[in-house]
Formats: structure tokens, sequence, C-alpha cells
């Protein structure tokens, strides 16, 4: 076996699985716990493996280490860095984080075990790419408060005044809430009219997103690669057309968020 | 509700993020909600799986999420999602918690307006 040294007590990380038929994968980019990926055969499946120390992936040290922001970022960082780089030349199945097996053997039952599956989703995902779109909208009773219509003249300072004013500026506010609710539920109509399938995820805080802003569309799409042109072009457009809302693009990602399970296949 | 500055957006933008091979690494949100929310799920027979990472994404969505966004704008796509129902409990513990913070404040507010009000100004300088 080139280079990876696979000592007896390993654990094996599962990253993807593609068809072996699909060009083949022979194994490089480092992941996971700084060891290599390496295929691993089965049922006519490869899947994308790493050999794990079980002092850090084994069971209790995995319960312990998922808790701990800092090693789960790391992790889950690598774990989709070999994803998205054998995904760039073969179709693949993403695996969730930390699926992991006790030995080579263990991992290619799994492969024959769930080999009708894991053909159906490859088959699925084959020539299809996941695009996400995330659209913000900023808004806050003080942009609100920019455009207060008018001032009661001199008694504009009084308490009644000030309520007055306060209640516009609610007003507009949810205005404008609404409004961009209504404004994502239409891009979101659209852009699945484009693609294969469709999932939306809840919105992100912005402090957690590195944006300000009121986030009010977390989706993803499956889409064909021979539309995901057109799907690009249809996000500006919409952009364009929906002016209060910042749309944000991101893709080609893996198709994490089309596996199969719960999946209502939706090809309009 | 303010975060830092907010830049002025510019009507109708389009930004892009690339997330393979581009200068911008991909958001840490948006690769962990979709490495732990999805992807295929098969137990290994290492076995944390399923139950913790089940725990973990509740946890961690607590965190990506921002569920007063969600209830702010009424946004309601995702209610049918069973973490969500799962949070049911733990919500509804923190807004009976922060009732009673407000209720608090509101006696104490009124406490002093009562003492305002009654003419007990004790060494009390008004600005304006």
């Amino acid at each position: 076996m080139a280079g990876a040294v696979v000592t007896e007590s390993s654990c094996v990380w599962i990253y993807a699985v593609a068809d072996e038929a699909a060009p083949p994968f022979t194994g490089g980019p480092i992941g996971v716990g700084g060891g290599p990926a390496r295929p691993l055969s089965g049922a006519g499946l490869t899947a994308i493996v790493g050999s794990v120390a079980p002092s850090e992936f084994g069971e209790a040290a995995l319960r312990q280490n998922l808790e701990d922001l800092v090693w789960l970022e790391r992790t889950a960082r690598a774990h989709h860095e070999v994803i998205e780089t054998v995904a760039k030349e073969r179709p693949v199945v993403p695996m969730r984080l930390a699926t992991v097996y006790s030995s080579d053997e263990a991992a290619a039952g799994m492969l024959r075990e769930r080999a009708a599956d894991l053909r159906q989703a490859l088959t699925r995902l084959t020539g299809r790419s996941e695009w996400g779109v995330k659209a913000r909208v900023t808004m806050s009773d003080d942009s609100a408060a920019g455009q207060q219509p008018e001032t009661d003249g001199p008694a504009s300072g009084s308490g009644a005044a000030y309520l007055r004013r306060r209640r516009a500026q609610l007003t507009a506010s949810q205005d404008a809430r609404r409004e961009a609710v209504a404004s994502a539920h239409a891009v979101h109509e659209e852009l699945g009219r484009l693609s294969a399938s469709a999932r939306l995820y809840p919105p992100q805080s912005p402090e957690i997103a590195g944006q300000s802003g009121l986030m009010v569309l977390n989706a993803a799409y499956l889409v064909a690669d021979d539309r995901a042109e057109e799907f690009g072009a249809a996000v500006t457009e919409l952009a364009a057309r929906h002016g209060a809302l910042q749309l944000t693009l991101t893709g080609p990602w893996p198709a994490y968020s089309f596996t199969g399970q719960d999946e209502t296949e939706d090809a309009r | 509700m303010t975060y830092g500055n907010l830049a002025t957006p510019s009507s109708g933008s389009v930004r892009r993020s690339g997330v393979a091979g581009g200068p911008q690494t991909a958001n840490l949100a948006d690769i962990l909600e979709r490495v732990l929310d999805k992807g295929l799920v098969i137990a290994g027979d290492i076995r944390v799986n399923l139950l913790d990472i089940e725990l973990l994404t509740i946890k961690l969505r607590l965190v990506i999420a921002s569920l007063d966004t969600a209830r702010q704008v009424g946004i309601n796509w995702w209610e049918s999602d069973p973490w969500l129902n799962a949070q049911a409990a733990d919500r509804a513990a923190e807004k009976s918690r922060d009732r009673h913070e407000l209720e608090d404040e509101n006696r104490q507010l009124r406490n002093r307006i009562e003492a305002l009000e009654s003419g007990e100004r004790n060494g009390g300088s008004r600005s304006d």
C-alpha cells in the first residue's frame, strides 16, 4: 500500500464513496488526523477513506472531541477538503462527518451491505452539483429612522411625537421584513424550477456568518452541471429584480445536501 | 439590534463566495451545516455516531442558526424539522425566563416612577 501506514489498531474514517468504474482514485489529499486519503474497494464501489488513530478518533475520544469547537472546525474542514478534492474528478456520495469503522474489513462490509443505496445515490448525483444561495436584507430600527417622513415642528421632541415616530418606524421595519421574506420565497421558488432538488437550512446568525443583515433564505440546490451557468445567471437576475436582497451564491459543493435520505426527488 | 458596523448594502448585489480553490475559504457555518446535518448517514461500527452526532448537531444549530431571526421574520419553512421541536421545551424555558426578567424590570421602573412622582428626588440632579 503506497505510503499509508495501516497498523492493525487504526480506525477507518470514510469521506465519500465513488463508483469503481469512475476515474480511479489512487489516494492523495491529506485529510482528517493528518494522514492521506486512500481507496478501499468493495462491491464495485470505492470508498475514499483514511486511517485515523483510535486515541483521537476512537469511540470515547471522538465523543469528547466533537464537543471541542476548535477540533471540530479542523476536522470538518479536513473532511470537506478531501471530499471536495475527490469530487472534482468523479461523482461521489459524501458521508456525514465522523463515519468511522474499526477496520478495513468492517468498512468494506458496509460497502457490500449498502451497495444498492450508494449506487442509487451515485446515479442521482452524477452530472449534478450543489449550489448554496443565501439572501440577506439589511434592516434595523435605525435604518427605518432614517426614512421618517416628517417631524412635527417644535413639538417633535414631545413624548407623544416620539411615540408616533417610533410607531411609524416599527411599522416600516415590519413591512420591510414582510417584503424581504416574500422576495426570498420568490427567489427560492424560481431557483427551485432550475434545480433537480432543493433544501432549506435555517438562517445563520450574523455573527457566525460573518456578515451583517437579517438572513431570510439559506438554501441548497442540486443543479445539473450543464445548467450551472443558467443557474448563476438566474441568481444575478433575481438579485437585480429583488433589489432589497443581497444574494450570496456558493458552490459548486459536493452534493452533501442531497445524499438521499428523506429525499423527495423533485425534478420540475 | 446592531452588529458592529452595518455597511450600507448596494442594491441588487450578488456576492460569490468560492468554496473551492478560490481565495475565499468556505464559511465554517456552511461547512458544518453540510457535513454534520447532511451527508449520507451510515452508522460506523465505532458507535459514536448517530445519537451523539444528533445531539451535537442540535447544539451547533443553535449556534449557527439564528432562531430569533427566524421567529422575528416569521419564517417557518423548517418548522416541520424535528430538531426544532426537540428544542421547543428549552425555548419555552428561555422565554419564560426572559419574561420574568422583563417583569422584574417593569416592577423596578414602576417603583422608580412612583418615587419620582411623589417628589422624592433626594440629591437627584436633573439633566434637561
